[in-house]
């Protein structure tokens, strides 16, 4: 038997004065899993995050939350916690009574609330600012604030909207282990919208990227970084994106609309025994390796990396190869076609 | 033992700040500081007439005024009117506020029409509410004869005649009121509701714990500006009542108006203002001192 879903959206969409919000969203997730809604600004996953939160009501589909339809109920009835992303801490309440607002509004008695509270501030790291007003906090303490609020409410999905986007690079870092961690150790379901790819290849089981209200693909960081489903998650997936290379460029991939090629699969040829004929843009050098922008012009993005101290001079003309098996093949609409599809003439002649 | 040159930036900071300070200070003195200081020297005088020239005689016009049982009349019945006016007018502002706030149809004309009242002159507003209380024309008289009631004079019994002040200038005070509440509701984010509806907040316990303790220090300005207003804003009173009948809603201002223009006794009308000063001035520390302590600004 397959399991139920723990949280399902099917068909969901909703749009305000006829311009969508989003559209057609179906998602099932497991009990458990860490989920990213990844995408670019605007593409409707704050919308999704809230529709799931009950914070608005979809004109289409049907939202299910552990076996119940949840599509038309209140935020209070479908027991979850959501992190803001611009924190919503209560300015007036001091950390310990903003953390356990909920508990207060749920009746919960008194001994029980003060051993939550210590449990949540002890798991985020807050002990010892309990009086403290939000004011008074740092940005990455009023993030774990929201956290612990979140967290004291020992709701099985947790909702969290770009929950460290006001963080500086290493803190950013530091509290996404944290959060990870943190669902990990209390088994939690968690939601997670973010705009950065880093963030969500690098803690979601699931990611789901999203463009303009649509879903493009749901997958694994793997499936998402080794299988593009079509040429905007090609371009949106890892660091750098995959380069696009026009079909009729590249020898016997002319059924081809695009070709899509990742930065590690690329190496630098001899003259003449390259694949591609590129020039140097632009060097950028990370330490453990350097990242060379390179132009060619039926090619976008094409970038090769290389390991250590690999400077080279702009305009110097390079040559690349690459290997057939590292190719992603895209049809005209943007597709990705299995690479058995395309007439075997070209793979035949160059195994001959 | 500190540098030289920070207590230099220091002394430099103060004359910078005394100078910021002084064209507001110097408007005060003239205008404010000055009269009252003068107006607390007059009071220890007692009335000059032709036969005996005004002489100093101490506190002789506070004792008599304390003698003076239409002074405690009027004391009452400011007391009275203050008591009524400013929670009332208060309470009613922020139920306005907050219902003119949420999602509902035609919120600019709800604001709008709340607002009305405000911009009126309080003369005005008066002569308006002549129109409704005025016995047999008024409005509320021929309402009330739709349904057989018979004719109320409502400006003319000592029943009615201080109620009847009363109600305008709530009328008059609660829109006004409402503007501040409006603005001060404007920037509490909306999200701060999305998070106490998914803690599973009331609406009404969104506003007990969330709202009211986020205006209240609108509430401490508005309360301050109502008490001020319940002694300061007598206008209605010369064209409704004029303190009558028999006294019955004469405000102090109003008798200070009367000791000093009506019958030209300015010493007596300057000690009663000293009583007023002061004790707005009590209150008004009261209301910042213990208030603001437990108020949380922004
Ligand atoms: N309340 C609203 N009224 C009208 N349009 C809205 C509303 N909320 C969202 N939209 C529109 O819906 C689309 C998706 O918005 P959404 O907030 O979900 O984007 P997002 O993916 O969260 O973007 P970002 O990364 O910038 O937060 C946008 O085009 C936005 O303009
Ligand atoms: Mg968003």
């Amino acid at each position: 038997m397959i399991p139920q879903p723990f949280v399902s959206l099917d068909g969901i969409a909703k749009s305000w004065n006829g311009k969508i919000g989003v559209e057609d969203v179906s998602l099932d997730i497991p009990e458990g899993a860490f989920v990213a809604l990844l995408g670019p600004s605007g593409c409707g996953k704050s919308t999704t995050l809230r529709l799931l939160a009950g914070l608005e009501i979809p004109d289409e589909g049907r939202i299910v939350i552990d076996g119940r339809d949840v599509t038309n109920s209140a935020a209070s009835d479908r027991n979850l916690s959501m992190v803001f992303q611009s924190y919503a801490l209560f300015p007036h309440l001091s950390v310990a009574e903003n953390v356990i607002f909920g508990l207060k509004v749920r009746r919960v008695p008194r001994a029980e609330r003060l051993e939550k509270l210590r449990r949540a501030l002890e798991i985020t790291g807050l002990t010892g600012l309990e009086d403290r007003k939000p004011g008074e906090l740092s940005g990455g303490q009023r993030q774990r604030v929201a956290l612990a609020r979140a967290i004291v409410a020992g709701q099985r999905l947790c909702l969290m909207d770009e929950p460290l986007s006001n963080l500086d690079a290493k803190l950013r870092h530091a509290v996404r282990k944290d959060i990870k961690k943190l669902q990990q150790d209390l088994g939690i379901t968690v939601v997670y919208v973010t705009h950065d790819q880093t963030e969500a290849m690098s803690m979601a089981d699931i990611v789901v990227l999203m463009k303009d209200g649509h879903i493009q693909q749901i997958g694994t960081p793997q499936e998402l970084y080794n299988a593009p489903v079509n040429t905007f998650v090609a371009e949106f997936v890892g660091a750098p994106p995959m380069a696009l290379i026009k079909g009729h460029a590249l020898a016997g991939f002319d059924n081809a609309a695009t070709i899509g090629l990742r930065a590690e699969n690329i190496r630098l040829e001899e003259t003449g025994k390259g694949r591609l004929t590129c020039t140097v843009t632009e060097c950028e050098f990370l330490g453990a390796e350097t990242f060379i922008g390179l132009a060619h012009e039926h090619a976008t993005g094409l970038t090769l990396k290389a390991p250590g101290m690999a400077l080279h001079p702009s305009g110097h003309t390079v040559e690349i190869g690459f290997a057939d098996d590292d190719l992603h093949i895209f049809d005209s609409g943007g597709k990705r076609v299995a690479r058995t599809s395309l007439t075997p003439t070209a793979k035949r002649h160059d195994q001959a | 033992m500190s540098n030289p040159h920070a207590n230099l930036e220091r002394r430099r900071q103060a004359i910078y700040g005394w100078l910021l300070l002084s064209p507001a200070a110097l408007l005060l003195s003239v205008f404010a500081f000055y009269p009252s200081l003068a107006t607390l020297w007059s009071s220890t005088f007692s009335r000059g007439n032709r036969r005996n020239p005004s002489e100093y005689i101490g506190l002789e016009n506070y004792a008599d005024l304390f003698a003076d049982p239409t002074f405690w009349l009027v004391v009452r019945n400011n007391l009275f009117y203050a008591g009524i006016t400013i929670p009332v007018s208060i309470f009613i502002a922020l139920s306005m506020a907050l219902w003119a706030n949420s999602k509902i149809p035609a919120r600019g004309f709800v604001r709008t029409a709340y607002f009305t009242p405000t911009v009126l002159p309080m003369i005005a507003a008066a002569n308006l509410w002549l129109f409704f209380y005025t016995p047999g024309l008024g409005v509320l008289d021929q309402i009330g004869a739709l349904f057989g009631l018979p004719s109320v004079n409502w400006l003319g019994q000592p029943e009615t005649a201080l109620w009847a002040i009363i109600i305008v200038t709530i009328w008059k005070e609660a829109g006004f009121f409402m503007i501040f509440y409006l603005a001060a509701l404007q920037t509490i984010p909306e999200d701060l509701k999305e998070a106490a509806d998914i803690e599973g907040a009331s609406r009404w316990t969104y506003t007990r714990r969330i709202v009211l303790p986020l205006l209240m220090p609108t509430t401490l300005f508005i309360m301050v500006n109502a008490m001020i207003n319940s002694v300061k804003l007598i206008d209605h009173l010369f064209i409704l009542t004029k303190g009558g009948p028999s006294d019955a809603s004469k405000l102090i201002l109003y008798y200070v108006w009367e000791m000093a223009f009506a019958f030209f006794d300015a010493p007596h009308a300057a000690a009663m203002t000293m009583l007023v000063l002061l004790v707005l001035g009590i209150v008004a520390a009261i209301q910042f001192f213990l208030i603001d302590r437990r108020t949380h600004y922004q």
